[in-house]
């Protein structure tokens, strides 16, 4: 490899050449963020493993992964073995795949409605995917083990067009949108409540009620393969997209006049969001605030340009999951708290915190 | 070759908001639409830009239908600034005049080079390169519009549209912007309420009234004391201004004789 000097430009007067574009000097920055973010990443799921009511150091957790991966076929003890590769892992996992996956939900959401408060969460989306999978795992529409999925996805699509419809008739504006999803998060609540009561016993009820405030509790590889194939997909399309979600910071005319096609862009962008959330539902219950504030977290780091802040945001959410689901294992052991309880906690005081610094008008 | 309407209407809701206007305007002129609130000037931009499709007529560039072009490829020809564009995102300008550079993407990356050319050209052209580094809301309204028409610039396009971009600004900022925009060698289309702005920076205007052309051509042909009663009504007078050789139009008060409105 030869070093060459690149070719000295010539500098004109007025402009002090700074470092150039939004591609140039900060993308040095950004590497060095992204790379941080993943390593971070490695290092969290590796040290969530280790904690929990039985011990298993670093050294073991390495030793197991790398003896189911084929790598070696080092002497560990079963029981260890069992809690590493049948629970703590594929739960880790799937932690970072939900966080990533509402990070970039968030992203779209705040993107497309230009607006901070947006998320799949505030937007009804989650509410009725918990409906959709409540009616099919209660009262059994459609079988069972592939049926919750698609009951989910049924359902957070007729939320999310339930939003868009009362929000179209409303005047259509970006903050009829979030009232809208607010009214449609109660309807979408009161019939999963109303199913619970109605079809489920005591058990049944007290189980789903836990999923419902969102809860890794015996997620399986089974998910870890869903959640991770379908976050890992709805990343590297809003990578693609990146640019889009950019142009919509000024609205839809200039976004059309930067040269999306507005309507087409918007519909694949919210089906995208919908089967987002419909798979973590599926999975992890209805996990709230982690898409709304993590994509805001993101861009203290990055900037808002979402070629940037896509990448970040999903590896800090999948960072925050991973520790969240990890405190929520250890806070109260032996018996669990819901996942979503701890995201609440911390995210309710941030969403307050974003109202304020928008108190200018929108 | 230009951005052209023939006789084109757009029917939004049952309303004729544009009714059967057609602007040819020379390639790398700057023409003025005129008319009061309601008249179609804003309707006619959005018909231009290929943001709203025409229910009569055609728009046109270099001849073929706007229609048939893909955004993408519009967008690289036609660059836009409407009214109201503000945003509530935490952006730089560089990174705002920088999304001009969306249309010559491909789907994985363009050319970073010409992107950063670009965008520092078009910062220089409208001075904002000592500001690329601040952010939009903390930005002047006369601020916020150069930084629309830079990120209008970093399109590079051969057709301009500015719809009413001096609103809200102090009579400086219009006119440092207007000059910039006559500077400019595109050929644009610029929205204007101001009629002494429009007599003293467009090549050529039209005038609109309840989305008919009612007039057109140049400005000291067209703005007369008898036009501007008929579709502003009012009552005006229009000299010569000896320094810019341009009209300069003055108001009295009260309404003029309705037989001259109607």
């Amino acid at each position: 490899m030869t070093l060459d000097a690149p070719p000295v430009e010539p500098r004109t007067a007025s402009a002090p050449a700074p470092p150039a574009g939004p591609a140039g000097g900060s993308s040095l920055r950004f590497l060095g963020v992204g790379t941080g973010a993943l390593a971070l990443l490695l290092a969290s799921i590796g040290v969530a493993i280790t904690l929990g009511p039985a011990d298993v150091s670093l050294v073991n957790v390495r030793d197991i992964v790398l003896n189911h991966l084929g790598f070696t076929d080092i002497p560990v003890r079963v029981s260890e073995d069992a809690i590493v590769w049948d629970d703590r892992l594929p739960r880790a996992l799937v932690a970072a795949a939900c966080g990533a996956g509402l990070g970039l939900c968030g992203v779209i959401l705040q993107s497309l409605l230009r607006n901070p408060l947006a998320d799949p969460y505030v937007l009804g989306i989650s509410s009725g995917a918990s409906t959709g999978a409540v009616l099919v795992g209660i009262v059994g529409i459609g079988g069972f083990a592939p049926g919750v999925s698609g009951g989910a996805f049924a359902g957070s699509v007729a939320a999310f067009a339930v939003v868009m419809l009362i929000s179209r008739l409303a005047g259509g504006t970006n903050d009829k949108v979030i009232l809208a999803g607010i009214a449609v998060t109660q309807l979408f609540s009161a019939l999963t409540s109303f199913v619970i009561f109605a079809f489920a016993d005591s058990d049944e009820a007290r189980g789903v009620m836990f999923w419902l405030l969102g809860s890794l509790e015996g997620v399986r590889w089974d998910d870890v393969a869903l959640c991770g194939a379908v976050v890992l997909a709805g990343a590297v399309f809003c990578l693609v997209r990146a640019p889009v979600l950019d142009a919509f910071a000024f609205g839809d005319e200039v976004a059309s006049s930067l040269g999306v096609a507005v309507r087409r862009a918007r519909i694949t962008l919210m089906t995208v969001t919908a089967l987002l959330t419909a798979t973590m539902v599926s999975v992890a219950g209805a996990i709230g605030f982690v898409g709304l504030v993590l994509p805001h977290a993101a861009r203290f780091l990055t900037g808002p340009v979402h070629s940037r802040l896509v990448p970040v945001t999903a590896l800090v959410g999948a960072v925050f999951m991973v520790w969240v689901d990890a405190a929520a294992r250890v806070a109260f052991s032996p018996s669990p708290l819901p996942v979503g309880v701890g995201t609440a906690l911390v995210g309710v005081p941030v969403f307050i915190a974003i109202m304020f610094r928008r108190r200018r008008p929108l | 070759m230009t951005l052209r309407t023939r006789e084109v209407g757009w029917n939004r809701g049952g309303r004729l908001v544009v009714d059967g206007v057609t602007l040819e305007p020379r390639a790398g002129e700057t023409v003025g639409l005129l008319g009061p609130n309601g008249s179609g000037k804003s309707s006619l931009i959005k018909l231009l830009s290929g943001t709203a499709r025409p229910t009569s007529g055609a728009v046109t560039l270099d001849d073929a239908s706007l229609a048939a072009l893909s955004r993408k490829d519009a967008a690289r020809a036609i660059a836009t600034v409407t009214q109201h564009a503000d945003t509530v995102v935490d952006i730089t300008v560089r990174d705002i005049v920088a999304l001009g550079r969306i249309p010559h993407r491909g789907t994985f990356g363009g050319d970073r080079q010409a992107d950063t050319r670009a965008v520092s050209e078009a910062l220089a052209r409208t001075g904002l390169s000592d500001k690329a580094d601040e952010l939009w809301h903390r930005l002047s309204g006369g601020e916020r519009q150069r930084v629309h028409i830079a990120r209008a610039l970093a399109q590079e396009p051969r057709e301009l549209l500015l719809d009413e971009p001096t609103n809200h600004l102090d009579i400086r900022y219009q006119l440092e912007l207007l000059q910039l925009v006559a500077d400019l060698p595109l050929t644009t289309v610029v929205a204007l309420h101001d009629l002494n702005l429009a007599a003293m920076f467009c090549d050529s205007v039209l005038v609109l009234k309840e989305g008919r052309a009612v007039a057109g051509g140049a400005p000291a042909d067209v703005l007369t004391p008898e036009l501007i009663a008929e579709v502003y009504e009012v009552n005006a007078t229009v000299r010569t201004n000896p320094g810019t050789g341009r009209p300069e139009i003055g108001f009295t008060p009260g309404r003029v004789p309705s037989t001259a409105a109607r």
